[in-house]
Formats: C-alpha cells, structure tokens, sequence
C-alpha cells in the first residue's frame, strides 16, 4: 500500500477524492436527515440483525475492466454492492478476456458505502503470449497495473424515479499503475502512472426494460494504461465518450452493448472498444457476464477479438 | 459488423429513451401505464386477485416486510391493493383507500423493506405468468411512490 499512498498524496486524486467525499456528506446531511425515533419496520430490521443485498435484481450492475460498477468496459453511475442507502455492501470479481494474440486477467473487490460512494481496487495482469517473444520481450511477457477507483453518487436514483428525466448521475476517478515503467519510458511513453477522471449518467427506463448509461472520461491513458500514460509528445488531458445500453429480459437477465472512444497518441494504432454481452443473475449475489469484445488493433496486431467471461459475486 | 449492431442499438435506445421522457405521465397519485393491453397480461381483475394472494403470503413470510403487514386487516388491504393497481392498469376499478403519504406516514419504512415489498410483488407476478415488460410497466408506476412510502 505504501507506494500508492505516496502516489496519492503526490497527485491530485486524493485532493478530489477527498472533496468528492465532502461534498457528498454535506449532499447526505442535507437531504436525508435522520428521524430520531426508531419506528416499528425499522425496529425489526435493526432485530434481525445487519442486512445486506436489498438492492432489486440486476441493477447494481456488473464490474468493468478497472473494477468500478458499471458494465464490462464503462464505468456505471451506480454505486456496486448491493447496499441501500441505510447499508454497507460490496462485491469481488473475475475478469477474463481472450484475444487472438493477448489475453486479459483481471481481479479485484469493492465496497459501496451508503448507496453513495464506491470504493474499488483492481489488478490487471494483461499477458503478451506470443507477442512478447516477436517483440524481443519473451513469450507471455505480462503487464500487471492496479486500479484504484473511487466514485461518488452525486443525484439521482437510475430505478425508483421513474417519473423524472434526471438519471443517475456520479464522479468518479481510477488512479492506475503500471509495473513496466522502464519499457514504456523506452517507447516514447510519458508515465507508468496516471489517473482517469469521469461522469457517469445512468438511467433505467423500467417502462421498456432499457437501461442507458453515458460516461464521460478525461484520461492520457493508452490502451487504458497497460501501455501506460501520455507521450513524450501529447500528454495532455482530453475527454472521451462512453456508453452502454442493456434491455431487461427478465429480472435475471439482461443483453446490451458498449463502446468506449479510446485516445490514439501512440505510434502502434489504438482503436475505440465495442462489446455485445449477456448478463446472468442466478442468485442475488452471483452474476455472470459473457460478452464478445473488439479491440482493434493493439501494438503489432490487428482486429483483436476477444470472448470475455466476467463473474461477479457481491453482498 | 459489431461496431455496426452496437451504434444501432445506442441510436435506437436513445431515441427510445428520448420519446419515453417525453410520454412518461408523471408519477402522482393517479398515474396510470400508458398502455391499456397490459391489464390483460395480469389477468384483468381476476388475475390481480390471485396476484395479491401470493403478494401478501409473500410479504408475511419475509422478514423485512412482515412486521408491516402482520397486524393489519390483511383482506381489506388486498382488496385496495387489487383495487389501486386495477386503476393503475386502466382497468374499471376504483382505489378508494387512502393516499400513499398519509397511509405510509406513520410505518417507517426504510428502503430496504421498500426494495423488499417490490422483490415480494415481483415473485408474486412471476407466479402468476404477468409477462416481464408488463411487470415492469407497473413498476414504473409504482417506484416514485417511494418518496412517499419511504421515510426513514
């Protein structure tokens, strides 16, 4: 933990982070203020001891690429875990996805405080298999970043206010490392650290069964950092769009898609992301995503296709 | 073709979600789904007896809902609940019970039961074959009286 909480300390994330949190107990004291006598169903909760997974079916989300709520690759505004806003929750994930030439691990965990704010760590291993040999690296050369994520419920609820345009709308920012640093610096790559910055508006359209989430990022990552961050050219801040929809089939089930716009400062061509995927709810707690990614070209090779199988389990 | 089948679908859904916006009534006491067929996917009246049957064994087998149900005219409140919802689908009924303030006002629901009540009607439609977008028609009715069931 030691070098992230340096890099915080050293970078901007933990100014925001720490403001975002402010601002949403000031949000939180003001709009919720707490009766003070403790009535009847409330009582028999507080009885039956701390409650978790009250959140409805399927729309806490499932956990993207980097480890916040969301879709596979887009972050969400919803906040994961399946807590109320009188609850704690959270959830860990599993994450693969395998190209024709790269293959993606990923695992992390979160917690959602309050339905408010989101905390999230992730680990990304990203394998070159054979790549890193033609590229003088060695076979299954691996990138490993970790993600720190964090987000907060800014207005809105994307289920209950069905009778209001407002969406789900949240901040949120993932501070990222990359464990290559002196192989990126050897490419031309600005940084082995930096951190996205985003706006996420989610909303649930339950009149036709159509979720829509639309995010915007500020990011230098390239190929979201496993190519780490910036340029020794271009290393400047610019913002991207995001977006999923997903229809309802039954309260289990779900289908959509995605895309995510993707900045294209390297040499090697970087493409913009799209998936299509179904998403699994056999339980309350368990969720299983199966999607099909296009990636584009990364590095030496192109059209990179990739099934992704990601399991969620959350409380 | 995927980067095709995806900008499809996010330009159907938003045109979609914008006409939604546009036609979705207001939520108040009195709101009703849009689409009149949806009745008849809960069985017209008949059915959304049944419906509250198991609705209301549902909610006294769970506990984060029973202590709200357990002591009160459980009959009379299915009969309102068949009644209100009737109105909601655009059925010949009328609700003549009371509003959804003034009748939660003194429960202290939490949102928890609130998510748990919705949970319990969902099994209870399930049960009873209402298709899912139909269910979903009525929540969306439903789901803004939060702010007025809700307050704890």
């Amino acid at each position: 933990m030691k070098p992230i909480k340096n890099a915080l300390l050293k970078s901007p994330a933990c100014y925001v982070a720490a403001c975002l949190c402010a601002i949403s107990a000031n949000v939180a004291a003001q709009t919720e203020p707490k009766t003070s006598t403790p009535a009847p169903a409330a009582a028999d909760a507080e009885k039956s001891g701390p409650t978790f997974s009250s959140k409805l079916l399927l729309t806490g989300g499932v956990t993207n690429i980097e480890g916040s709520a969301g879709g596979g690759l887009t972050p969400w505004a919803i906040i994961g875990g399946n807590g109320t806003k009188e609850q704690i929750g959270g959830s860990v994930f599993y994450t693969q996805a395998r190209a024709n030439d790269y293959t993606l691990n990923v695992a992390g965990a979160m917690v959602g405080l309050f339905d408010r704010v989101e905390l999230s760590y992730a680990e990304q291993k990203f394998d070159t298999r054979e790549v890193g040999g033609a590229l003088g690296l060695g076979n299954g050369y691996k990138f490993t970043q970790k993600i720190y994520g964090a987000k907060v419920r800014v207005a809105g609820d994307a289920v209950l206010e069905q009778d209001s345009w407002l969406p789900q709308i949240a901040v949120g920012l993932q501070h990222k490392e990359n464990d290559r640093g002196d192989l990126l610096r050897a490419l031309g790559i600005k940084s082995d650290r930096g951190t996205d910055y985003y706006v996420s508006a989610t909303k649930l359209f339950l009149n036709s069964s159509i979720l829509v989430n639309g995010t915007v990022r500020l990011t230098k990552a390239n190929q979201t950092g496993i190519l780490g961050f910036g340029t020794n050219t271009k290393d400047k801040y610019k913002a991207y769009a995001e977006g999923s929809v997903a229809y309802l089939l039954r309260k289990d089930l779900a289908i959509g898609a995605e895309f995510r716009q993707k900045p294209d400062n390297l040499g090697f061509k970087e493409n913009n992301w799209y998936d299509v995927f179904v998403a699994y709810a056999p339980t309350k707690n368990i969720s299983v995503t199966l999607a099909y990614v296009d990636l584009g070209n990364i590095v030496i090779k192109e059209k990179q296709k990739a099934p992704y199988l990601s399991v969620q389990i959350g409380f | 073709m995927l980067k095709k089948i995806c900008f499809a679908l996010l330009a159907l859904s938003i045109t979609a979600s914008g006409a939604l916006v546009a036609t979705q009534a207001s939520a108040q006491e009195g709101a009703q789904v849009s689409d009149a067929a949806t009745f008849k996917d809960f069985g017209e009246k008949a059915g959304l007896v049944k419906i509250m049957d198991d609705f209301m064994a549902g909610l006294l087998k769970d506990p984060r809902t029973k202590s709200s149900f357990e002591n009160v005219d459980q009959q009379r409140v299915k009969e309102q609940l068949v009644d209100q919802i009737c109105a909601i689908l655009k059925g010949p009924c009328e609700y003549k019970g009371g509003k959804m303030g003034q009748v939660h006002r003194e429960l202290g629901i939490n949102r928890e039961n609130f998510n748990a009540l919705v949970e319990q009607l969902q099994f209870a439609m399930d049960k009873n074959n209402v298709p899912f977008s139909s269910q979903n028609k009525l929540l969306a009715v439903l789901a803004p009286m939060h702010r007025v069931i809700v307050t704890q």
